[in-house]
């Protein structure tokens, strides 16, 4: 079976014409997907911007050993390139595993989707991650599973995947060239024996391979993330979004190197450069190329509870976990009623955000309108896609592109909070100049307040705060703040670019 | 003839399904080592493999170390880092 790869470009005419919600000039990265496999990407919290208001995904950490050695991990502590906690971190046995999921899911019916990602590799651990999924498979249906690997035992893994209920596959894929592997992997243990440089390279990038066709043949859902290392692999990733789409990834996520030296990471202590959010972005628009899907991969912690966002995980720790009663099928029917309600939400959505576009009286307004630039807009958000966090309280801030009528999501700028509320405040003008550097390239920034004195250093660095719109949909207050710009004739485009957005 | 875990362990479990005589096992006791090799069952994967299995794949540079406290992974062999490097990261780690 082929599975389309999600591009920029026009899907190919004659494809039997394109479903209705998809036809539009609005960019929808899941228009050129079949439907079945649509079906199965638009309400998972790590595929769809839309769902991923609603939906949750948890994570439990079953996969404690690995079978590789990537240079930006160092095993004894979180990582913050592949979504796994660190071996420190609260480490379970299968069967607390499955409790821990059952409790969330009873506590939290938008918990669809359960993943183990670590903290080592899932695959090298058949046993403890396919115990989990047995069970879960068994006792909760209504949980989709996911597992990501960096690939090496993929192959051998497929047949045993393939019975469980598995949702997709996430693999690790930043090379296809042996030689920039040997800079990214010092060793792989292959066969009883640890194999290092570019030998070691070369069999992990064919297991990776192997794994991803097999996968996909099947018919499950593979999706490549590939960590963008500048001056490693940044050109090369292009040539392996190619590939990997070539065989049927539907979904290909570029993510920055995350490197610092406290971290205890090779390329942390070498000094290795991450990319900037612009060079990020550049790439992952050749790469990802898709519009509003994925960008809002927050590479979230592994053991991470809740929605997207927020972190319910000092709920569910194991001693309270001993202590719930999980009745699962009443649980199961409780979320069925929710889930039911959410999908008729996003229903209706999709349908009133296709309704104009059927609409033939529609005023051609191309010509009304003066053009204007497109701008970059960030905002502080704890989630459910509305203005609802203070400035200084953000660990991170979600940028959106708009233009005159599009706007797309472009991904998260992780930072430091401006205020701990204690005394690290002391240290708020460096993180403050941090904050700033991390938004390069914003123009706008929205949050539900604002203090004074950050409020001085935005406007200074050229990002104009603004915290009239707080609790409003996003969606809708950038729009409102584009258009009172624009009114205010601030948004006039130099005529090359005139010209150029015009075309 | 046996291996020994000491102190820098991290715990990965990487080692413990490896070993073909079921030598190795998780001590949860506080200022131990976090894995143990039993010395009466380990033969350094003598007559079974070619290279003892926990020190073929435990990422931890120095973790494992033979009858005479030698390092099976020294220090820099397996993530390449430059040695003074490794030190400054030690004296910064001391510091915390
Ligand atoms: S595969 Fe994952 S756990 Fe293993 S070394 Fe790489 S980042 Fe670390
Ligand atoms: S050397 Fe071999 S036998 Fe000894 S503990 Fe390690 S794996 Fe087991
Ligand atoms: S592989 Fe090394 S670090 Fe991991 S548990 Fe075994 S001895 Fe410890």
């Amino acid at each position: 079976m082929e599975l389309p790869v999600i591009s920029n470009a026009a899907p190919p005419s004659g494809g039997g014409g394109c479903s209705e919600s998809g036809c539009g000039t609005e960019p929808d990265a899941l228009s050129h997907l079949p439907d079945h496999i649509r079906s199965k990407v638009q309400d998972h919290p790590c595929y769809s911007e839309e769902a991923h208001h609603y939906f949750a995904r948890m994570h439990v950490a079953v996969a404690p050993a690995c079978n590789i050695q990537c240079n930006y991990c160092n095993r004894k502590y979180d990582c913050s390139n592949e979504s796994r906690p660190g071996v420190v971190s609260e480490l379970m046995t299968p069967d607390q595993a499955v409790k821990k999921t059952l409790a969330v899911a009873a506590a939290i019916p938008q918990m669809t989707v359960l993943g183990i990602a670590g903290p080592g590799d899932p695959l090298a651990n058949p046993e403890r991650t396919f115990e989990t999924f047995r069970q879960l498979s068994e006792q909760a249906p209504d949980i989709k599973l996911c597992v990501s690997t960096n690939g090496l035992s993929l192959p051998d893994c497929v047949d045993e995947l393939a019975k469980h209920n598995i949702d997709h596959v996430t693999i690790t894929i930043n090379c296809v060239d042996p030689e920039i592997g040997a800079k990214i992997y010092p060793w792989i243990f292959w066969e009883n024996k640890r194999i290092r440089g570019v030998e070691g390279a070369k069999i992990l990038i064919e297991q990776q391979q192997k794994g991803l066709e097999m996968l996909t043949s099947r018919g499950i859902l593979v999706k490549v993330n590939s960590v963008m290392i500048p001056g490693v692999n940044d050109q090369h990733l292009k040539e392996v979004s190619k590939i990997v789409k070539a065989k049927g990834a539907f979904l290909h996520n570029v993510m920055p190197l995350i490197a610092e030296a406290e971290h205890g990471t090779y390329y942390g202590i070498m000094g290795q450069p991450e990319p900037t959010p612009l060079e990020l972005q550049a790439l992952q628009d050749d790469c990802s190329g898709d519009m509003s899907m994925m960008r809002h991969c927050r590479q979230c912690r592994a053991d991470a509870v809740g929605l997207l966002g927020e972190d319910r995980g000092d709920e569910f720790t194991l001693d309270k976990i001993d202590e719930m009663e999980v009745d699962y099928a009443t649980a199961m029917v409780e979320r069925a009623k929710v889930h039911e309600a959410i999908t008729t939400e996003l229903e209706m959505k999709r349908a009133l955000k296709a309704a104009p576009k059927f609409n033939p009286d529609a005023p051609l307004e191309d010509e009304a309108v003066p053009a204007t630039r497109n701008i970059r807009i960030a905002i502080a958000t704890k989630g459910g896609g509305v203005i609802n966090e203070h400035f200084g309280h953000a660990h991170e801030f979600l940028v959106y592109e708009i233009g005159p009528k599009e706007h797309r999501f472009l991904g998260h700028r992780k930072c430091t909070p401006y205020c701990m509320g204690d005394e690290s405040c002391g240290d708020g003008e460096t993180v403050l100049g941090g904050i700033i550097r991390s938004l390069e390239g914003v123009e706008v920034l929205l949050a539900s307040k604002i203090g004074f004195e950050p409020w001085a250093d935005l406007e200074k660095a050229g990002i104009q705060p603004n915290g009239e719109h707080a609790m409003e949909p996003i969606e809708d207050a950038i729009r409102a703040v584009y258009d009172e710009m624009a009114a205010a004739g601030k948004l006039a485009l130099p005529r090359a670019d005139s010209a150029a957005q015009a075309a | 003839m046996s291996l020994e875990i000491v102190d820098s362990c991290v715990g990965c479990f990487a080692c413990e399904p490896l070993c073909p005589n079921k030598a190795i096992s998780a001590v949860m006791q506080p200022g131990e080592p976090l894995f143990f090799i039993n010395p009466d069952k380990c033969t350094e994967c003598l007559g079974d493999h070619d290279l003892p299995q926990c020190a073929e794949i435990c990422p931890i540079e120095g973790a494992i170390v033979d009858e005479y406290g030698e390092a099976l992974n020294p220090l820099g062999s397996l993530t390449g880092i430059p040695l003074h490097l490794l030190e400054q990261m030690r004296e910064a780690e001391c510091r915390q």
